[in-house]
């Protein structure tokens, strides 16, 4: 469990997938991929497998957000485990395309 | 840097900038930014500044500003040594990089290393620092803009991580070009959108194409020969566009790769637009309205509702072509009267606006947000009911006669409609009955005439009978600034002896 600042990055301990926080609903996150909680960047793994329950992975520039949208994480490294929070998986975020403007 | 870091490991094998045969790939656009974070690491610059053209350097030298934790400065090259010097000076300590063989500008300034850009990259070649090493903090100053500022010394904005990155990720889907796409931006690093287009093409994976200088054969030919997908402009640059695809005539190729223009930055002549849709049938269009200090765009206008406004029997509906269009995702819009308190719609007011990639605050300034995070863009404009934003100028610009306020910018959008103008520019000149008067410069096109009695005559019919100009003066061209603002300030000058003394 640790709070998620916005702009904190976080890595998975099981796999390569690293993710920075968008948007988060303050207080403390159990914040997990492949079904382990994510550590700083460079403080633990990547050791073993995702679990089964947690293996379809995380996609690169992908936005991952909880049932209500207070939690809000974008993938900044790909891996083979899925993100979740608490023991559930996160969503993927719907991308609303816009016309490119620059 | 983040965004960076995500493109060169979802292509690293794609050119990021440059052409298609020599262009950079983002694996080096990755190792040479990591290499100029390594440099300004080495001498403890607090800033990094860049007094150039668009170069393949650009992206190179804001990313790795961003990697090292260090605001990235673009001033405008064009100004006098003077003044080039003055804003260096402000932001000492700094690491100055300068236009290949224009160093000595900004030799001898208290704090300030120059590197001519040439030497810089040649360096960068060859001695490559493997410092992979950031950190991401979105308080973090990213980028300072000098603002134009027509009164008064310029105003730095600041624009923070957070406010770059919330603009990314709200408008720009990752990875989300084909491998075949490049975007040309012809305008300068100093300039918002020129900062905006180096972040958003690279998070999508589009290849970045540069014309330091713009003129318009110049960006046709480079359209053509590189392919190019998407573009970025400023009105003044469509114009001549238009011009010179009008003068190949029936037999022009036009421009078949051009999928999207995107155009921005002033106000764009309605007639303009129109012919510009009829002679790039395939090319969608769209409008952005943005300020340097909201992180470039914060409404479009895009291209289907160019489309349909064009195509539209409805007078509401065809004049949304003259709109900003609708506000981004994430950002609200607020029409305030003077008292900031809200009008209703339809009404002319302030422009408000609100959201994460919405800074609103200077360097020596501080932040100019009211407590509850809305930003006083001092643009005047209003919402139809379906809530398409029309711009109409700064509220400076406002010509106050006789008590009543009248924006110029709805005597030029009627002005502009009459076949024989080709620019027009109304503003107020001291009047001893009135406040003001109002005076319009007028520059028609070639070889056809237009009467002020005919001029006044259609203002009048358009407008209320107080909107029609006092004075109609005839100009040959209308005084522009290098991003395609139009310079109010000179013309009034220029124009000063029409008025009361």
């Amino acid at each position: 469990m640790a709070e998620l600042k916005p702009g904190s990055r976080w890595a998975s301990q099981v796999c390569t997938t690293e993710v920075i926080v968008v948007r988060s609903p303050g207080g403390d996150v159990d914040l997990e991929c492949g079904g382990s909680t994510m550590v700083p960047p460079g403080e633990g793994g990547p050791n073993g497998s995702p679990d089964a329950a947690a293996s379809e992975g995380s996609q690169l520039g992908k936005r991952y957000v909880d049932g209500d949208d207070a939690l809000e994480i974008l993938c900044t490294k790909p891996g083979d485990g899925s993100l979740g929070v608490g023991g559930t998986l996160l969503g993927l975020k719907e991308a609303k395309p816009l016309p490119a403007s620059d | 840097m983040m965004l960076l870091e995500m493109a060169a490991g979802g292509f690293a094998d794609r050119v990021a900038v440059g052409t298609r045969d020599s262009g950079l790939t983002f694996a080096e656009l990755f190792e040479r930014s990591g290499a100029i974070a390594g440099r300004l690491r080495s001498v403890d610059a607090g800033h990094l500044v860049l007094a150039d053209v668009s170069s393949e350097a650009l992206p190179a030298l804001l990313f790795g500003a961003s990697w090292a934790g260090v605001p990235f400065v673009p001033l405008n090259y064009r100004l006098a040594d003077a003044e080039l010097r003055t804003l260096a000076g402000r932001v000492s300590p700094a690491l100055a990089v300068a236009e290949p063989g224009a160093a000595g500008r900004l030799d001898g300034i208290d704090g300030v290393e120059t590197v001519d850009r040439a030497v810089l990259w040649a360096e960068l070649a060859t001695a490559l620092s493997a410092d992979h090493d950031w950190a991401f903090d979105g308080e973090d100053v990213a980028v300072l803009l000098f603002t134009s500022g027509t009164t008064g010394d310029p105003k730095a904005a600041v624009l923070r991580q957070r406010h770059l990155v919330s603009y990314i990720l709200g408008s720009v889907e990752f990875g989300s070009a084909g491998e075949e796409e490049a975007a040309l931006v012809s305008v300068p690093p100093y300039h918002v959108a020129g900062i905006a287009a180096v972040l958003s093409n690279a998070f999508a994976g589009r290849r970045l194409l540069q014309l330091p200088t713009f003129e318009p054969n110049a960006w046709i030919d480079l359209v053509r020969a590189e392919g190019v997908t998407s573009a970025m402009v400023v009105p003044t640059m469509l114009a001549r566009i238009v011009e010179h695809l009008d003068a190949e005539g029936p037999g022009s190729p036009g421009l078949p790769t051009l999928r999207a223009l995107s155009y921005g930055g002033g106000r764009m002549p309605q007639p303009v637009v129109e012919r510009a849709l009829e002679l790039l049938p395939d090319t969608r269009f769209v409008n952005a309205y943005g300020l340097t200090e909201t992180s470039s765009t914060v409404a479009l206008l895009g291209p289907d509702e160019h489309r349909a406004a064009v195509a539209s029997d409805d007078p509401a509906v065809r004049r949304r072509l003259a709109s900003a269009g609708r506000p981004m995702p994430g950002i609200e819009v607020s029409i305030r009267d003077e008292a900031g308190a809200e009008a209703p719609v339809g009404e002319a007011g302030d422009i408000w606006l609100r959201g994460e990639q919405v800074s609103g605050e200077y360097r020596e300034q501080g932040s100019r947000l009211t407590d509850d995070g809305w930003f006083p863009t001092n643009d005047g404009g209003w919402l139809d009911d379906e809530g398409y934003l029309f711009v109409t100028g700064r509220i400076d610009d406002v010509i106050v006669k006789g008590g009543q306020n009248i924006s110029p910018g709805e005597i030029e959008e009627v002005l502009l409609r009459h076949p024989a103008v080709a620019d027009a520019a109304a503003i107020g000149l001291p009047d001893h009955e009135w406040g003001e008067r109002i005076v319009v410069a007028v520059a028609t096109h070639a070889g056809v005439e237009a009467s002020a009695e005919e001029l006044c005559a259609l203002v009048r019919r358009e407008l209320r009978s107080n909107r029609t100009p006092d004075h109609v003066e005839f100009v040959d061209d209308l005084p522009y600034g290098d991003t395609g603002k139009l310079l109010r300030r000179v013309l009034r000058e220029q124009l000063a002896h029409l008025g009361d003394a």
